[in-house]
């Protein structure tokens, strides 16, 4: 089973812009670039031909390990709109 | 309802989980107006837990829980196992204890009952509500910020989780570094009552709770853990944060791989899986306790770093530290005294209750834990499935010579001087748990 299968197990309400704003341009000196690793559900991707992070950020659980893992500290990390993100049924 | 209008209450608590809302019915029950803001669509939505409350504690806040609430089963065995590359060794206790017991729980249904109750109790419930600041006049917290409105209130509880971004505005937390935390992610799987029953021996709405050590968290802070629940399963493991990054490993990969295990395997086949999870746990320990209150505020729960890691407890926790917030602001409320000199009731109930006692017994532990996580989650744990394997195989080598070669092995692999520092570290943890 891919991840992409189980994060099609949970509910989301989309939030209209991103909750997970990193600064992407410190994210071009990151050498680990660890929130593309460590994120339970794959929210970030290292565009190598474009130099850029994308941010999934519908697929975000909102559990804050890109936070306090990013060696850069720059993501500046938000709780979605009331009401959107991810809704946990059987948490 | 006057002051309502005016968006001013008595108490404000931000987050509807165990902690706010053991806070904010202790509040209501003493007469005084409380407002319980919940930034999902109901309690429990954004919650994830392993998957066990504790009777004793929770009847302290709910009394009748257990005839009323929606539990799933009752923990009657507890078993620890040792996960090897493809080998296992298990112990297990087993008893059924009504008095002291824990119930597996789905958040989802049993936050969100709690927030029901507490609402029947006066506890007002704002939800899908997020407090983006703190409101702060004169270094005093007088307030919260939504999207929409600010609310003034004479005190403001956060009970804001572990992620708890209110603590950090008025900095009253550290920075939480990778090592303060582990990333747990979880599975919920789906199967037939009856299946369970079987293949977990238990009867009826019998539970059991596993232990998972080493496997693919070998060498590495971290547990996996199997709950059983009405008709699904929890599975699932928490790793420290650090070193899933140190190691640059995928946190569901590792769950795959604990889910594979030749032990674990059989006990979820064919299971239908109900909904993935993730979410952090605070693991900092008596040292990465934030400061608890100040003028106007108080904090309870994980955003307060309220869990015992090695007990399994943390919603328990969480309740009681709540109450004690709740009847710190009763006390307050009477008085009309909101200084940090008077909330600082609360820390000092805290104090002296067994949440506190408990996690200044194991403030070394997450040291000592990183420092010999090789040895204590990796070699040990490798030596007992070794012993065992060597144990019980028939091979017609003479016995003597196998127990020879196993602790000839067991010291050489295991150079002598790491084996000294291992018994140290073992040595000075007992004696800060034991003594002092």
């Amino acid at each position: 089973m891919t991840l992409d299968d189980k994060l099609f197990t949970v509910k989301y309400k989309p939030d209209s812009e991103s909750h997970l704003k990193p600064d992407f341009e410190k994210c071009k000196t990151c050498t680990s670039k660890i929130c593309t690793v460590i994120c339970p559900a794959k929210v970030y991707e290292w565009e190598e031909n474009e130099q850029k992070l994308t941010v999934n950020f519908e697929n975000c659980l909102e559990c804050g390990a890109c936070r306090i893992a990013c060696e850069k500290n720059c993501i500046d990390w938000e709780y979605p709109h009331g009401n959107k993100g991810v809704t946990f049924r059987n948490g | 309802m006057n002051e309502i209008r005016n968006n001013k209450t008595e108490v404000i608590v931000v987050g509807g989980g165990p902690a706010g809302i053991s806070c904010a019915v202790t509040i209501a029950r003493a007469g005084h107006e409380v407002i319980l803001i919940e930034r999902g669509s109901f309690s429990g939505s954004k919650n994830v837990f392993g998957g066990a409350i504790y009777a004793q504690p929770t009847r302290e806040i709910f009394p009748n829980f257990e005839k009323e609430a929606p539990i799933e089963r009752l923990n009657v065995e507890h078993k620890f196992a040792i996960l090897g590359e493809d080998d296992s060794t298990v112990i297990s206790y087993r008893h059924k204890d009504l008095r002291n017991t824990g119930y597996s729980v789905i958040r989802g249904k049993f936050d969100r009952w709690m927030a029901e109750e507490a609402k029947k109790e006066g506890v007002i419930i704002a939800e899908e509500t997020v407090v983006r600041e703190l409101i702060i006049e004169n270094e005093k917290v007088v307030g919260v910020k939504t999207e929409l409105e600010e609310y003034y209130a004479d005190i403001v509880v956060l009970a804001d989780g572990v992620n708890s971004l209110l603590a950090k505005q008025i900095g009253f937390r550290e920075t939480i570094e990778p090592k303060d935390v582990a990333l747990s992610v979880k599975e919920v799987i789906k199967l037939d009552r009856e299946k369970i029953n079987e293949r977990f021996n238990l009867n009826d709405d019998e539970g059991c709770i596993y232990e998972l050590f080493g496997g693919p968290m070998k060498g590495m802070l971290g547990l996996g853990f199997l709950y059983t629940n009405k008709d699904s399963v929890s599975i699932g493991l928490g790793v420290g944060l650090d070193a899933l990054c140190d190691k640059n490993l995928k946190p569901y990969e590792l769950l795959d791989k604990l889910k594979e295990h030749p032990s674990i395997s059989p006990l979820i086949k064919d299971g239908e899986l109900l909904e993935y999870s993730a979410h952090l746990i605070p693991e900092g320990g008596y040292k990465k306790i934030p400061t608890l209150s100040g003028a106007g505020v108080m904090i309870a729960g994980d955003a307060a770093m309220l869990v015992n890691n090695l007990h399994w407890e943390g919603t328990n926790l969480a309740m009681i530290s709540g109450k004690l917030a709740g009847e710190t602001a009763v006390t307050a409320l009477a008085k009309c005294d909101f200084s940090e000199k008077m909330l600082a009731k609360y820390p000092e109930a805290l104090e002296k209750s067994f949440v506190m006692k408990d996690l200044r017994t194991y403030r070394n532990l997450m040291d000592e834990a990183h420092n010999r996580n090789d040895s204590f989650m990796g070699y040990y744990l490798e030596q007992v499935n070794g012993f065992f394997n060597m144990f019980t195989t028939v091979d017609s080598i003479p016995k003597r010579r196998k127990f020879r070669r196993f602790i000839f092995d067991f010291v050489r692999k295991r150079n002598i001087i790491e084996l000294f520092k291992d018994a140290i570290s073992a040595f000075k943890l007992f004696w800060s748990i034991l003594i002092k």
